[in-house]
């Protein structure tokens, strides 16, 4: 960044992102407290560089599958947050009409190939949408976004293996933030990173500061840039923290403090934040953005409450795209 | 008119769409270099190319969720597991993907699938590789079940199924795929939810599916010799269930029995037997009766393995007991 690499606009477009998906979850956090969100939220606080990055060094037709704890990539790869926040609160207006909420938002037509409830369950969703780029000849890459925990299903192997072994164009995303729910990656995987892994594949595998979304931006460019070209995929690992726990509810008792304490340091947003000033940013353009972001998330929370919960009648539609009444009667 | 197998009536459907349809492709297990082993792909790669005919590793949860996320683009994946036993190790795909992703989108994706998978009790494969398994995939709302008995209906079946945008689990008898019948020569497609009455009759209604269709048709054979006059309702697709046609072969002959090779328990004949009874109480002389495979794991030797599942016997017997004679 002190090369001045890239332009102020382009620096403060990844620092809106970030404070963007930062606002939307802890936006979450206060009405799940109060009570008012249904279900489970897995926030992304402290992983808002690697979804930044990530969904940067993509083109619109580029496409994602995302995770349980997929708000901030969905939003980063261009997602409404006022849709988006009325899917959260179940509403007729959000991304899947009430019917999907947190775990299952999806828009096909910005390349968001959905969230997944299932850990793992995403990674050959995507490697298939790059079977499907390479039969039609087209030139999208897709990247499928995991965690840590979810490189120990079958699911991993079996999708990294095929794409590898075809050249889909596929970028493997491993958001490392260290943790499946309760257990320590370490405890259950005898490599230091899941990265190393890709040598197993005969594919690149990379390790990147995941709360730097600059490193992030240019290690998936170049994969992403590999992967069009017909080399194949490659492995991108994002060494980050989520700042709460699994889900909201969860005090995270299982985390070190003291390790805890020092990710906190590491706080995505402060730290790109301070790298701004130092490069000369105004501050009163960083407040803007600050001040800009507080409004739409609000916005957002007001558009969701405003609008209607799905009709109780809803529940029986779009379980088929065909004969749905008949399919759904018996 | 032509006289065809089973196999090649599916090989002759896919292939047809593949010419129509450039997005549909064919993947799984032994699909492409030996053209599947049944022959159902044979000279598909040569014609298709390795991009539309694919021989997947044995990674059946990958290449399944990997057709989701091509249907999910647009393709329309034909996709093969090689006994529909080997969903055990493949469910996540079909069953969390496949079947909730257009109404976890809230209807904007459609998965456009047709899992193919051969099954059946028969030959002596044993425990894992025996299974009739439909009812797992009819417990599961989302996916269309589709299980052929003839050549005739195995293609026009095969097509309608590819060209549905829902998942279709297509499920195909491994002893019918040598069995013979004339088709037409011109093209035609049966649509999903249609029965068919393989034999008309007024005393009893046997519904069933897949090979016991044969078995059934043999037992009203027997049967009519008795004087008693059988009807068999073939339902071809499970899900959308044609019920227009159980109600109206229940409300001429009053007595119903449900026949399948899967096992008994949880099976789909209890499913029809609830609905008949709970809306066709009235027309009913009798309980509905239930022929279906024993509880057990489908076992190896012969003499056990002829035990588990229904034979022609078996339905004479419970014809018998129903009308009391």
């Amino acid at each position: 960044m002190k090369n001045k690499k890239y332009s102020k606009e382009m620096l403060l477009d990844f620092y809106e992102t970030m404070v963007r998906i930062r606002k939307f979850e802890t936006k979450l956090t206060e009405y799940f407290t109060k009570g008012m969100l249904y279900g489970n939220i897995h926030t992304s606080i402290g992983q808002e560089a690697v979804a930044t990055g990530t969904n940067k060094a993509l083109e619109k037709t580029d496409l994602i599958t995302a995770t349980h704890r997929g708000h901030g990539q969905i939003i980063a790869k261009g997602a409404d947050t006022k849709i988006m926040m009325a899917e959260l609160f179940g509403r007729k207006t959000g991304y899947c009409q009430g019917k999907g909420g947190s775990m299952h938002v999806a828009d096909v037509s910005l390349g968001i190939l959905g969230a997944n409830g299932i850990v793992g369950a995403g990674i050959p969703i995507a490697a298939g949408s790059a079977l499907a780029s390479k039969i039609k000849g087209t030139k999208e890459v897709t990247v499928a976004i995991f965690g840590d925990a979810a490189s120990n299903q079958g699911t991993f192997h079996e999708a990294i293996n095929m794409a590898s072994a075809w050249k889909l164009p596929a970028v493997f995303l491993c958001e490392n933030n260290n943790y499946g729910v309760s257990v320590n990656i370490h405890t259950v995987t005898n490599v230091e990173y899941i990265s190393d892994r890709a040598k197993g594949y005969n594919i690149p595998g990379v390790v990147v500061d995941g709360n730097d979304p600059i490193a992030v931006y240019e290690a998936v460019k170049q994969a992403v840039e590999y992967a069009r070209e017909g080399n194949g995929p490659s492995i991108v690992e994002c060494m980050t923290w989520r700042m709460r726990g699994h889900y909201e509810g969860d005090p995270a008792a299982y985390r070190d403090r003291a390790i805890t304490d020092e990710w906190a340091k590491k706080d995505p947003i402060d730290n790109f934040r301070t790298r701004l000033l130092a490069e000369g940013i105004e501050e009163a353009e960083i407040v803007k953005i600050e001040e800009a972001m507080e409004k739409e998330i609000n916005d957002a929370i007001e558009f969701a409450l405003e609008s209607p919960l799905p009709d109780p009648s809803e529940v029986t539609t779009d379980v088929y795209s065909s004969d749905n009444e008949r399919c759904v009667a018996r | 008119m032509k006289k065809i197998s089973i196999s090649k009536a599916i090989s002759e459907g896919l292939h047809e769409e593949m010419l129509r349809d450039e997005n549909v492709i064919v993947l799984g297990e032994d699909m492409a270099k030996m053209g599947n082993v049944f022959a159902i792909t044979q000279g598909f790669l040569e014609e298709f190319g390795p991009n539309r005919v694919i021989d997947t590793p044995i990674s059946e949860s990958g290449f399944l969720g990997m057709s989701v996320g091509a249907a999910m683009r647009g393709i329309r994946p034909v996709v093969e597991l090689m006994y529909v036993d080997f969903i055990g190790v493949s469910y996540d795909p079909i069953m969390n993907q496949a079947a909730k992703m257009r109404y976890m989108t809230g209807g904007q994706v459609t998965v456009p699938m047709v899992l193919r998978a051969p099954m059946g009790s028969g030959r002596r494969n044993a425990g894992q590789h025996s299974s009739c398994l439909e009812t797992l995939f009819t417990h599961m709302p989302g996916l269309k079940v589709v299980c052929p008995s003839t050549a005739k209906d195995a293609k026009g079946l095969i097509k309608a199924a590819i060209r549905d945008d829902d998942p279709v689990v297509f499920l195909e008898h491994r002893l019918l795929y040598a069995k013979k019948e004339e088709i037409p020569d011109e093209e035609y497609i049966i649509p999903l939810g249609k029965a068919d009455i393989k034999r008309e009759g007024k005393d009893v209604t046997i519904i069933t599916w897949s090979r016991q269709v044969y078995f059934a048709l043999e037992a009203a054979e027997e049967l009519e010799k008795e004087g008693i006059d059988v009807e068999v309702l073939d339902l071809r697709s499970l899900v959308p269930l044609d019920w227009d046609a159980i109600k109206e072969s229940v409300c001429k002959t009053h007595n119903v029995v449900v026949v399948h090779e899967g096992v008994k328990r949880s099976g789909f004949g209890g499913e029809l037997s609830a609905q008949i009874t709970e809306e066709l109480f009235d027309e009913l002389d009798a309980p509905v009766e239930r022929v279906a495979a024993l509880n057990v794991v489908p076992p190896f030797a012969p003499t056990l393995e002829d035990a588990f599942f229904p034979h022609p016997a078996d339905i004479v017997k419970a014809v018998k007991k129903l009308l009391n004679k």
